[in-house]
């Protein structure tokens, strides 16, 4: 199947004073699943449309199996984009709404009605084929999208929160089928989310952006486990940050002192480099956070204590909410599996709080890296 | 609810309207056709009849054309700029017939700026005579229904989902082939509402044909007022009534066979439109059609130098839009040139010359004038509040319960706007004279209602549809009674829409001449019926000034409508 791999290089779009994408580079392989991850006004719809030819940068270049396509036409990229209210057009029915860009590219008649069928085979709404749009669900809306888009097997197809406007569970089923889809076509893929669950599920790699730059580009366990700022470490899963000074360096580990406690502890150096003295957050993941009676836990890395102020069940798992007992601290969260039987613990109670040196993480005060 | 509407468009609609029309077969010795057979008797009448439709026809046509530009660039560019673009196609849609049509008698005349400027540029050597002709005709017919064109192919094109043919640029099509297969398919419904709609407004026009056209240029509304004004012959008037409203019958059967008559609401977006009832080999001819129009264009636009390079694919090109600036200028300028003219001491001729309130004084001192003036805004006021108070309950009826035949019922509350206006009034002129209503101020306000309430129910109904009705069972959940739900939570939220649905009915009647030619006179004229008296019988600078103080009214009343609409919008 079709593949191409996209480059994308120092790509930059104003709009007057307001710069929706800072001079960017990407890289993504043939085949890739990537995912442009941030909240809204991040730049990624805006770094989409450039991809799709939709809207010209100011600066920069892009460029398809190492040709530049910067200033070609939306209609002549072979790129294929599902959009966000799906753009099935209402005056055609779904086959002519699928037949569309065969008919662009001239494709015969006979070839195309059998390659219409196939790709209705392929999100599985054979039966749909004479219906118009507005008389499908969300969710079959969705699939013949897709289904437009796959039947001229463009090189690459873009994403924009394909998902966005569908109830949880469709969802969930719907991302399997894009990875199910994005398996048999074996083609590039560029995704759009804000949601950062989706991002994790179906991605190769995540491109997280925030105020029209990319803040951090790699693998879902790389930037949950290695968060390279506070805005990752916050922005993918719950974490706890809690503010420490650099004392020493050891290879990857860092010597570190908790802010307001005396007692040393010691930190995962996360590949950046850091110097003794500097002020840093570490990141502790809630699942991380062994929490015990009071005065318990001898052999973990950070040691602190805390009164617990709530427990919420959410399912698979409960959390613990703890006001650690230093002064200007912030609230902590602890997470463990739910077990059936009485909660272990009572409000109010005075529990130890410890993590393992492993499961410490040295993010850089302030911005990224 | 709805029964003060059904009770008013019964005794003031249907009743005149059947009367005139019995009149027509009803002679002193009952039945008779003597009035058909001298209608048909000699061709004078079906002339007239042809060339009423070839003057409406190609007014539609031009309208449509040049609208449709306009509608298109409107509806794409941001929003500050469609605000001002939207401001001069509502000026001009809210400038008094009148006063575009005396404007380009004025601009057209041996000394008008058209003239000079054409001397001037040595085109030719003494002045042409451009007026009480075809041109002359259309030009003002143009002008006078391009803003409405332009509002209703707007109301369907907002609704076009702007996605779809960025869709069809990244699924293969080039610009034409996007537009014509995409774009233009989905902005047909406008396109027929909009012909539909100026279509029947100028076959009922007797304002400009009568000031700008000659003899040849005779329309068939202007026979009735012959007929009515000159020899009273109310059966010959009821025999051309019928005649009218039966073309007009014959061009809605037609349109509803082919697109159906629910798309001319603007209601139906085209999402929810049905397909079209073109089926079989028409649908294909056309799709083969719109194809070949595609690559054409996609040609044409290849042999163009490419400025494509840099440029954002969503943004207009400079070619629209200079088109579009120039047809508003065509459109706004004759009415703003009449402001230096209203100034100048030297007559109407182009360019004016000194500076002087004399005409002002004049039409200031003349009681007529003045008369006029509070007359006109006496019955708009009281149009707009009866109106108002008819129409809004009737929207509640039609949007929030579940009464049987709603279309038809639509139908019977719209039909005074479908109706030939002339025959509104020259029935409601037999029954007023019976009733002794001729020339009283309660006459004038009950026809007016008849012809401004649709726009109420109309502009009611929308803004009820977006009305999150939880808020009233909030409110009620709440503890408010229903009337206490009413005055603190509906009205309060309804109040822009009820008050811009106000200066709807106002404007309407405000500017409303065909009700008044009938039913006012001297004294008891109002603004427009004066405007018209006088226009007839000479053409003065006092007049200038008057428009200008209409022109600068009108703007003065958009300007406050638009901040309204934004405050609510704001909330």
């Amino acid at each position: 199947m079709v593949s191409s791999s996209l480059r994308i290089h120092e790509l930059c779009k104003r709009y007057g004073d307001f710069v929706a994408l800072a001079p960017t580079s990407l890289d993504v392989a043939k085949g890739e699943f990537l995912t442009l991850l941030g909240p809204s006004g991040s730049g990624k719809t805006t770094l989409l449309s450039l991809i799709a030819g939709l809207a010209h940068p100011d600066e920069g270049r892009i460029l398809i199996d190492d040709a530049d396509v910067t200033h070609s036409p939306a209609y002549d990229r072979d790129i294929g984009v599902v959009f966000q209210n799906y753009a099935l057009f209402p005056h055609m029915t779904i086959e002519d709404n699928i037949a569309f860009p065969l008919k662009m590219r001239k494709v015969a008649d006979a070839e195309a009605r059998r390659r219409t069928a196939e790709a209705l085979e392929t999100v599985r709404l054979p039966h749909v084929a004479k219906r118009y749009p507005r008389e499908l669900s969300g969710g079959q809306q969705q699939r013949i999208a897709l289904a437009r888009c796959i039947v001229y097997r463009p090189a690459i197809i873009l994403m924009d929160e394909p998902l966005g406007a569908l109830d949880k569970k469709l969802r969930d089923q719907m991302q399997l089928e894009i990875k199910r889809i994005h398996r048999e076509l074996g083609t590039t893929i560029v995704y759009v989310t804000h949601d950062q669950e989706e991002a994790m599920t179906m991605s190769d790699r995540i491109c997280l952006m925030n105020a029209g730059a990319i803040e951090q580009l790699g693998t879902p366990a790389d930037l949950y486990f290695r968060p390279r700022s506070v805005f990752v470490a916050d922005f993918l899963g719950e974490s706890n940050l809690l503010s420490a000074t650099v004392r020493g360096v050891d290879g990857d580990g860092l010597d570190i002192v908790l802010a307001a406690q005396a007692a040393p502890s010691r930190a995962v150096g996360n590949g950046g480099s850091f110097a003794a003295g500097e002020p840093i957050k570490v990141m502790v993941r809630p699942q991380n956070l062994v929490v015990g009676d009071a005065g318990g836990g001898g052999q973990l890395a950070g040691r602190l204590s805390g009164r617990l102020l709530d427990v919420m069940i959410s399912g698979s798992l409960t959390r613990l909410y703890i006001a650690p007992e230093t002064a200007g601290m912030p609230q902590l969260v602890a997470a463990h599996p739910t077990r059936s039987g009485a909660a272990p613990y009572e409000i109010g109670q005075l529990l130890s709080l410890g993590w393992h040196a492993a499961d410490a993480v040295a993010i850089r005060d302030g911005k990224g890296i | 609810m709805g029964a003060p509407l059904v009770l008013l468009l019964m005794l003031f609609l249907v009743y005149p309207v059947g009367q005139l029309l019995l009149l027509s077969v009803y002679g002193d010795n009952g039945f008779t056709l003597a009035q058909y057979r001298q209608l048909f008797a000699s061709s004078v009448y079906l002339d007239v009849l042809l060339i009423t439709l070839k003057i409406s026809l190609v007014t539609t046509l031009v309208c449509v054309v040049t609208g449709y530009p306009i509608a298109y660039l409107i509806s794409v560019v941001d929003k500050e700029r469609k605000t001002t673009l939207l401001f001069w196609v509502l000026l001009s849609f809210w400038t008094s017939f009148l006063v575009r049509a005396f404007a380009w008698i004025v601009l057209l005349g041996r000394n008008g700026v058209i003239n000079k400027l054409l001397i001037s540029l040595g085109i030719i050597s003494s002045p042409a005579s451009l007026l009480y002709n075809f041109g002359s005709v259309l030009v003002g017919m143009v002008n006078a229904l391009l803003p409405l064109a332009v509002l209703t192919m707007l109301s369907v094109m907002e609704n076009i989902d702007r996605n779809l043919p960025r869709a069809a640029a990244t699924l293969g099509a080039q610009p034409g082939m996007a537009f014509w297969k995409i774009y233009f398919p989905l902005s047909l419904p406008g396109v027929a509402a909009a012909g539909i709609m100026v279509f029947v407004t100028a076959i009922g026009f007797f304002i400009v044909p009568a000031l700008l056209g000659g003899r040849r240029e005779t329309m068939i509304t202007q026979l009735i007022i012959d007929q009515v004004q000159q020899t009273m012959n109310w059966g010959f008037a009821g025999a051309i009534s019928v005649l009218l409203l039966f073309v007009v019958f014959i061009v809605f059967a037609a349109y509803d066979r082919l697109l159906g008559l629910s798309t001319m609401t603007g209601a139906a977006a085209p999402r929810n439109a049905a397909p079209s009832r073109l089926s079989g080999p028409l649908q294909k001819a056309g799709d083969a059609l719109l194809t070949l129009l595609g690559a054409i264009s996609d040609r044409i636009l290849r042999l163009l130098p490419s400025r494509r390079r840099g440029r954002n694919p969503d943004q207009a090109g400079m070619g629209l839009q200079a088109f579009v600036w120039i047809m508003l200028l065509i459109i706004s300028a004759p009415t703003i040139l009449m402001i230096p003219l209203s100034f100048g001491s030297g007559g109407l001729n182009w360019p004016p010359q000194g500076f002087t309130l004399h005409w002002y004084e004049t039409v200031l001192s003349s009681p007529l004038w003045t008369q006029a003036m509070l007359r006109s805004l006496l019955v708009g006021v009281g149009t707009g509040l009866l109106a108002m108070l008819i129409g809004t309950p009737a929207a509640f009826l039609l949007v929030r319960s579940d009464i049987r035949g709603k279309a038809a019922w639509l139908a019977f509350i719209l039909s005074p706007i479908v109706v030939p206006r002339m025959i509104i009034a020259v029935g409601l002129f037999y029954v007023f004279a019976r009733m002794g209503l001729v020339g009283s101020a309660f006459g004038l306000i009950l026809g007016h209602t008849v012809v401004a309430v649709p726009y109420v129910v109309i502009t009611m109904m929308a803004v009820l549809r977006n009305y999150d009705t939880r808020l009233d069972h909030a409110a009620q959940s709440l503890g408010a009674r229903p009337f206490a739900t009413l005055r603190y939570v509906t009205f309060p939220i309804l109040a822009a829409g009820m008050m811009s649905s106000f200066l709807f009915a106002f404007a309407t009647s405000f500017d409303e001449l065909t009700i008044a030619l009938f039913a006012t006179g001297g004294l008891n004229a109002t603004l427009p019926k004066q405007f018209w008296d006088e226009v007839t019988l000479q053409v003065s600078p006092a007049i200038a000034a008057v428009s200008t103080c209409l022109f600068i009214f009108m703007g003065l009343l958009i300007f406050v409508a638009e901040r309204l609409r934004r405050r609510a919008a704001a909330r």
